[in-house]
């Protein structure tokens, strides 16, 4: 069989179709998105009749996937690192009610933050829910994980948290299939109860989900993803890695260790073969994300072993792994290159030319002149928050998914006048419409502008859950007709522009402002297709 | 053999475009390949780059250690200056001579080309010297590729293979116009 050119994230999702996967559930979101969109637009997917279709947000997609996982098929559930705090409510639920057909949560993770707002690690979730986890090494072992995943999840009885990081799901390999699984009749759980979390269940089944954890463990001890490399010579040093860091080591060795390693890529720790390398006295720990093993190994090697790692400087603290860091943790000589050019400059991404956020922008800046230093603009996630940016600098915060509202609520409430609101369609379905619901309900002195490109533009143009129906769910929502304006933002209406947001701005009441107009990017697809 | 390449440019150069063509060919001629790319936020206008590793031996990293990179395949001359210290002593900086100017201050003409040539090992493919039946704006990236041909460690018919399929699904006058932009980069650099 031929290998197959795919990205991490393609591999994942031709893994999961190829095990019998009955539906995807996720919201867009980088470096996760691909995963989604490859169901998306596989013909197998379609022949079979795969859910695909994407969620709100990444809470409806963590609850219909346990649904579907419920009814005992095999469910996917994808988002990026930030999207599991917005499903974290069911996630960490999953954990006492179990499952039924095979469940798979990935996350990809984002340290050095190309495209997200912190690089949080997800094994914290993974370990918060203690539940078992796979971290793959490279492309081919992600399909790997994701094929067998799913007996793993059915045989353990709990749902399984995949943890990627951008270089794995942004990186093309080659990868080998396997044959296609049938996907898995309707079945219901045989113990009824422990989907009911009443606390009578729920607390018998924390003691289930405890008694687990020695089978996790055990499953970590004999998973062919965790590999013990001896070394012949007598050292004291040993190296743990975890994910694509082993590859950074590797490229470092490119024929033998020089001291035993340990690959770690299935949690909890395997217990047997930590105790093995901690033969040495010395350990680094090379691992993409926080210092999660190391600290977890300072607690449980009491015994006057030397841990190096993130914690003691020995790797930065923050940001990505590539080989270079690895090469000077491990003390070897960089090769000489040549000094970078003194005459490049910085090169920040930028709103397209011709898109509507910049029409909005320029309008809204000439309308805020006249509050000064009173007048502040709480953003979002999305192209938009670009208008943080020279030349617009039109924005004042951008926090996670929907704060645009809540906090321009809650400074409204402090007292700020004006309180300005941006956020785009997808984010406002996805977030926003329960604080709109507060600000209609507190009648909050706010403009809500709700800045529709009729898509999710950000992360490539995935379909927006409420497009066509915004001014519908405001109304419906309780906002008052005469203070709900659309609006075409092109450069030949900029005075309308400017006059609606400025009558609507000055306004003491809850106001809502739609510019529409079809992302540019979008449009262009549609053009050439 | 292992040929490490930088591919960069500004996002919507289409230098993802490049890379897929580079690994396509590398696939079907049976060599190891990693491909690291750089999606999202950046892709609106920002600095972007893929590196893309090519051996007939496995793998390790998806990234370029310094100092590693044989050849910088650049859309766009001040963004082939970022990844420089990626390259070997012996490696190549392949760029065009059309600067992307979306942000302030950007170096001038001069500055740009004498930063560049300090590098002996470089070439600045002048678009406007590409004959005019090929549409420059919309094939700059499979040109570029084609002046870069030459230091890539695949066979230049493996490449206009990997054209071939890549475009198939947009129609023959694509693949067409495509194979003959490829051919007129490989051109510019090869005659004396």
């Amino acid at each position: 069989m031929s290998k197959n050119l795919f990205l991490g994230d393609e591999a994942i999702a031709q893994a999961a179709l190829d095990a019998g996967l009955a539906g995807v559930y996720a919201y867009p979101g980088t470096p996760s998105t691909e995963i989604t969109e490859y169901i998306q637009n596989s013909p197998q997917a379609k022949q079979n009749n795969i859910h695909c279709r994407w969620s709100t947000n990444e809470k409806t997609a963590m609850e219909a996937a346990l649904g579907m996982s419920y009814a005992g098929k095999r469910a996917l559930c994808c988002m990026k690192h930030v999207g599991l705090n917005v499903a974290a409510d069911c996630f960490m639920n999953t954990a006492i009610s179990g499952i039924n057909g095979g469940l798979i949560i990935v996350t990809a993770d984002d340290p050095s933050m190309h495209s997200s707002q912190n690089e949080q690690d997800n094994r914290i979730y993974g370990d918060f829910a203690m539940l078992p986890m796979l971290e793959p090494t490279d492309q081919q072992e992600a399909y790997n994980m994701i094929y067998h995943g799913f007996d793993l999840s059915e045989q353990l009885g709990y749902p399984i948290l995949l943890r990627i990081t951008t270089r794995m799901a942004h990186s093309r390999a080659g990868v080998q299939r396997q044959p296609t699984i049938q996907q898995k009749p309707i079945s219901f759980p045989t113990d009824k109860s422990r989907f009911i979390l009443l606390p009578v269940n729920a607390r018998r089944r924390f003691k289930d989900l405890l008694n687990a954890q020695h089978t996790f463990t055990q499953a970590s001890e004999t998973s062919p993803y965790n590999h013990y490399y001896p070394t012949t010579h007598n050292t004291t040093t040993a190296i743990i890695t975890t994910g694509i860091a082993f590859n950074y080591l590797r490229e470092n060795y490119p024929d033998t260790f020089d001291r035993p390693v340990l690959k770690i890529s299935q949690y909890p720790l395997p217990r047997k073969q930590v105790e093995q390398i901690a033969q040495a006295s010395e350990i680094l720990i090379l691992e993409e994300g926080y210092p999660y093993v190391e600290q977890q190994l300072k607690g449980f090697l009491h015994r006057g072993i030397t841990i190096h790692g993130r914690l003691d400087g020995t790797l930065p603290r923050d940001g990505e792994l590539n080989p270079d860091i690895i090469a000077q943790a491990l003390g070897h000589t960089p090769a000489p290159t040549p000094p970078p050019s003194q005459i490049i400059l910085p090169r920040p991404p930028a709103l397209c030319t011709g898109c509507g956020h910049r029409d909005l922008y320029d309008a809204l800046n000439e309308v805020l002149k006249d509050y000064g230093n009173n007048a502040k603009v709480f953003s979002d996630i999305g192209c938009y928050t670009l208008g943080a940016l020279p030349p617009f600098t039109a924005i004042d915060t951008c926090i996670d998914m929907g704060a645009s509202i809540t906090m321009a609520k809650g400074a409204a409430d402090a007292g700020v006048f004006p309180a300005i609101s941006v956020i785009g369609d997808s984010t406002f379905a996805h977030s926003g419409m329960t604080g709109l619901l507060d600000c209609v309900n507190a009648k909050s002195p706010i403009t809500i502008i709700i800045s529709d490109n009729q898509t999710t533009a950000m992360t490539g143009g995935q379909d927006s859950a409420a497009t066509t129906r915004i001014e519908n769910i405001c109304k419906g929502i309780g906002v008052e007709e005469e203070h709900l304006h659309v609006i075409t933002p092109l450069p030949k209406n900029r005075e309308q522009t400017i006059a609606t947001l400025r009558k609507e701005i000055a306004y003491q009441g809850l106001s809502v402002i739609i510019p529409r107009r079809e992302c540019i990017q979008t449009l262009k697809r549609k053009k050439k297709s | 053999m292992k040929t490490n390449i930088i591919i960069a440019g500004v996002g919507g150069q289409g230098i993802l475009t490049i890379a897929a063509v580079i690994a396509t060919a590398a696939i079907n001629n049976n060599l190891h390949i990693k491909q690291s790319e750089v999606h999202g936020m950046s892709q609106r206008g920002g600095d972007v780059q893929s590196h893309l590793r090519i051996s007939d031996t496995p793998i390790a990293s998806d990234l370029i250690p310094l100092g590693q990179a044989n050849l910088i395949i650049s859309l766009e001359p001040m963004e082939s200056l970022r990844y420089t210290h990626y390259l070997r002593p012996d490696g190549w900086n392949v760029t065009t001579d059309e600067p992307f100017i979306n942000i302030p201050n950007y170096p001038d003409q001069t500055t740009l080309r004498n930063e560049l040539n300090k590098n002996p090992n470089t070439t600045i493919l002048s678009l406007s010297t590409i004959p005019q039946t090929i549409n420059t704006n919309r094939h700059a990236n499979i040109i570029l590729l084609g002046a870069a041909s030459p230091h890539i460690d695949i066979p230049r018919q493996a490449l206009e293979t990997s054209i071939r399929n890549l475009f198939a699904r947009k129609g023959e006058d694509i693949v067409a116009a495509n194979l003959a932009a490829f051919a007129a980069g490989y051109r510019s650099v090869a005659t004396p």
